[in-house]
C-alpha cells in the first residue's frame, strides 16, 4: 500500500505553499498530487510554480500528478488546463470529464479524480479504455461499494491496467458551486471577492444553530464539517485499496502519515476526535462514525 | 424553443400537453432517477399510456434515466433503458457513462440527451460525452449568461437550460452533500435532503427543521417555513447566522427569456416532477405565453405582470432569483 498527498485544497500563500513542499521534499509520502483544484482566481502559484515544485518532488523521489479543476466554466479556464495536459512530463489527475476528453484526444493515461462520476464496473472499464490508470473512487462512496465494483467479472482481466485510491484523511470535499461562499460569508460578490479565502487556510467553519459543524466554506467548494479519517479502517482495504490519500492538513499531515503507517495491520488503532468521522467507507451517512 | 415541463405522474402530464407544453419528461418508479419519491413516477404500464397521450396530442415524451448506476444490480439501469425504447419515448435523458454507452450501442437510433447530472460545465466536458452521439446536453445551473452564451457561440450541440423551479446551486451531479448528511444522495438513491430523515418540532411555537438529526432552521412564528433541503438552512458562520449557501428560493427566467432566445437555446425546462397537476398546469401556461411572445416579437418581449405574479406564488418562499445566469448572485 502506497500513501499519495492529496492537492493542497485551500489557498495558502505562496511562502506557506513553498515551505510545506519543502517538507513535502522529505516525508515519506510515495505520491504527491499538485495543483489548485478550487478556483481559477486563485494564483499564489502559476503553472510554472507548480512545475518547479514538480521536477523538485521527482528529485527527491517522488511521483508527481498534477491535479486539475474541478468546475470548469470558462473558455480561459479550458487554456489553463490545456497546459497541465499539455505539460509533457507528469501523469495528470482529471477532476472535470472535459480534462479526461483533452488527455484522450493526445492518448495520455490519467487518474480519474473522486469527483468524476465513475460509479460501478462497466463506467470504470469505459475509462480504462480510455486511458485511466488510477481511479480516486467517488468521496460518498463505501469500501463495500468499491469491492462490488472490483470483484466483478468484467473487472477481473483488467485489474492490472489501473491502481485504486481512496481519499482518508481531511475535510471532504463534498460539492461545487458557481457561488462563492466563502466571498458570501464577507458580504462580498464573487466578482469584488479579493481572494478573502486566503484568510482562512483551514477553510470557515459552519455550524448548525445549536453548534453542530455541519460543513467547511472553502470558496466555490463545500467541504465536509468533519473531518474523514479512516486511520482505523486501513487494515480492512489491503484487497481493494493500492494508494491512501491523506489531504494537506493546516498542521499535522506528517504526524497523520506517521499514525496511518503504524496502523497498517490495525496494531496501532488511534482515537477519533469529536469532530472525525468515517461513515461514508462503513455505508453510513457521511458524517457519522462507526 | 421547446418547452419541456416535468410530470410525476398521469395526471400531471396530461396538464402540461393540455396547457401548452412541446415535451413532457418522467422518470421510472425507482432509483433509475433523480426525483424517486414515494407516489412519485411510472410503472411499465403508465408509460406506455404515456407515450401514447403525448404522442396522440403530437408531442415529444423524454425519459429520465439519470442516476448513476449500482456495481451490485446495473442490469436495473440496463431494464430502466430497454423499457423506455420498448414504450415508445422519444428521448432519454442520460448520466451514467455505461449507460449512455449501452443506449447508444442498443438503440441508436432513440436520442439521447445529457443530463444535467452529468454536470456538463464546459465545452471540453460536452466533447467528452459526444462519443457517445448525444444529440443534446442540459446544462447545469451554475453557469453565468455570458458563460451560457459562451458554450452556444461554441459548439454546434443543442442546448437546453433551466428555467424555472427549484434551484440547485451547486454543479448537480458532483453534490455528496444529501449523503453526507443522510447517506443518500441524487447519484446514488435519486433524491437530496429525502422526506424520510425531516422531522419537524415545534417548541413554543418557534418550528426546528431537522434532516437526520441535524438542525436545519429554526423559524418564528411570523415565518414560513420551508422544506428543510440542507443547502438552504440557515447556519452560523463566525458570528452570523444566515442562508450560508442559499435561500429557499426558485430560479426564474422570465427576465432573460430574450437573451436565452436570441443564444438559439432549443429547449426550456420547468424543474418539478414531484409537483402537482395543478401546479404543472400554472406553470405551463405562463411559460407558453411567455415563449409565444418572444417568437413572435422578440425585440418587443415584455415580461407580463400577471406571469411574475402566478410564478412568484408558485416560488419556494415566494422568493425568485436569476440565480448563477446573472453574474452577481455568485
Amino acid at each position: 500500500m502506497q500513501f499519495s498527498l492529496g492537492p493542497v485544497l485551500y489557498f495558502w500563500p505562496k511562502a506557506q505553499m513553498l515551505q510545506f513542499y519543502r517538507e513535502v521534499a522529505d516525508s515519506d509520502f510515495d505520491i504527491v498530487y499538485l495543483g489548485e483544484t478550487v478556483c481559477s482566481k486563485r494564483r499564489e502559484l502559476k503553472y510554472e510554480d507548480y512545475l518547479a515544485l514538480a521536477l523538485m518532488l521527482r528529485e527527491a523521489g517522488k511521483q508527481v500528478v498534477l491535479s486539475s479543476m474541478t468546475l470548469y466554466e470558462a473558455p480561459g479556464e479550458l487554456r489553463e488546463l490545456r497546459k497541465y495536459v499539455d505539460n509533457g512530463e507528469f501523469l495528470v489527475e482529471a477532476n472535470d470529464v472535459g480534462a479526461i476528453s483533452m488527455l484522450q484526444e493526445q492518448s495520455l493515461p490519467f487518474v480519474a479524480g473522486a469527483a468524476i462520476n465513475c460509479y460501478n464496473q462497466h463506467t470504470l472499464r469505459r475509462l480504462v479504455s480510455m486511458g485511466l490508470s488510477r481511479w480516486v473512487m467517488p468521496v460518498e462512496l463505501s469500501g463495500q461499494w468499491l469491492s462490488d465494483v472490483l470483484n466483478q467479472s468484467i473487472i477481473s482481466d483488467i485489474r492490472d491496467c489501473f491502481s485504486t485510491e481512496v481519499f482518508a484523511l481531511g475535510h471532504l470535499p463534498l460539492a461545487w458551486s458557481g457561488r462563492c461562499f466563502t466571498a458570501r460569508s464577507e458580504n462580498r460578490s464573487k466578482d469584488q471577492c479579493e481572494l478573502c479565502c486566503i484568510k482562512y487556510p483551514a477553510g470557515r467553519e459552519v455550524s448548525s444553530q445549536d453548534g453542530t459543524q455541519v460543513f467547511v466554506l472553502n470558496g466555490i467548494q463545500t467541504q465536509s464539517g468533519y473531518r474523514y479519517n479512516l486511520v482505523n479502517q486501513l487494515s480492512t482495504m489491503h484487497n481493494t485499496v493500492d494508494i491512501v490519500r491523506l489531504s494537506p492538513q493546516q498542521t499535522g499531515t506528517f504526524d497523520w502519515l506517521a499514525k496511518f503507517k503504524a496502523n497498517l495491520d490495525g496494531t496501532a488503532p488511534q482515537p477519533l476526535s469529536a469532530s472525525d468521522s468515517n461513515g461514508y467507507w462503513l455505508q453510513l451517512a457521511g458524517m457519522a462514525t462507526g | 424553443m421547446e418547452l419541456l415541463c416535468p410530470a410525476g405522474s398521469m395526471p400531471a402530464l396530461k396538464a402540461a400537453i393540455e396547457h401548452g407544453a412541446d415535451a413532457v419528461y418522467i422518470g421510472l418508479k425507482d432509483d433509475t432517477n433523480a426525483r424517486h419519491f414515494a407516489g412519485l413516477n411510472f410503472d411499465e404500464a403508465r408509460l406506455k399510456e404515456a407515450a401514447r397521450f403525448v404522442h396522440q396530442h403530437g408531442k415529444k415524451l423524454h425519459v429520465a434515466i439519470n442516476t448513476f448506476a449500482h456495481p451490485d444490480n446495473y442490469q436495473r439501469w440496463q431494464q430502466a433503458v430497454d423499457m423506455a425504447a420498448h414504450a415508445g419515448a422519444d428521448v432519454l435523458i442520460l448520466a451514467d457513462i455505461a449507460v449512455l454507452a449501452y443506449a447508444a450501442e442498443r438503440y441508436p437510433k432513440l436520442e439521447r440527451h445529457l443530463s444535467v447530472q452529468a454536470s456538463a460545465t464546459n465545452v471540453a466536458a460536452i466533447n467528452f460525452y459526444r462519443q457517445f452521439g448525444i444529440s443534446r446536453v442540459v446544462l447545469p445551473r451554475v453557469l453565468s449568461m455570458q458563460q451560457v452564451r459562451a458554450i452556444a457561440k461554441s459548439s454546434d450541440i443543442d442546448l437546453e437550460v433551466f428555467a424555472f423551479g427549484s434551484l440547485c446551486i451547486m454543479a448537480e451531479g458532483r453534490c455528496y452533500l444529501s449523503s453526507y448528511m443522510t447517506g443518500q444522495s441524487p447519484n446514488t438513491a435519486g433524491a437530496c435532503s429525502p422526506a424520510a430523515f425531516v422531522n419537524w418540532q415545534d417548541n413554543d411555537g418557534t418550528l426546528e427543521s431537522r434532516l437526520n438529526g441535524i438542525l436545519i432552521d429554526r423559524f418564528a412564528p411570523n415565518e414560513t417555513a420551508g422544506y428543510p433541503t440542507l443547502c438552504k438552512g440557515r447556519f452560523s458562520v463566525g458570528d452570523d447566522t444566515y442562508h450560508a449557501l442559499e435561500e429557499p428560493t426558485s430560479l426564474n427566467t422570465l427576465d432573460l427569456l430574450p437573451q436565452i432566445y436570441a443564444e438559439g437555446i432549443k429547449s426550456l425546462k420547468i424543474e418539478g416532477r414531484q409537483r402537482s397537476p395543478a401546479y404543472v398546469a400554472q406553470i405551463t401556461k405562463v411559460w407558453r405565453a411567455a415563449i409565444d411572445a418572444v417568437q413572435s416579437a422578440p425585440d418587443h418581449f415584455k415580461v407580463q405582470p400577471q406571469w411574475q405574479q402566478v410564478l412568484a406564488g408558485l416560488s419556494e418562499g415566494s422568493q425568485t432569483t436569476l440565480g448563477a445566469y446573472h453574474r452577481k448572485w455568485k
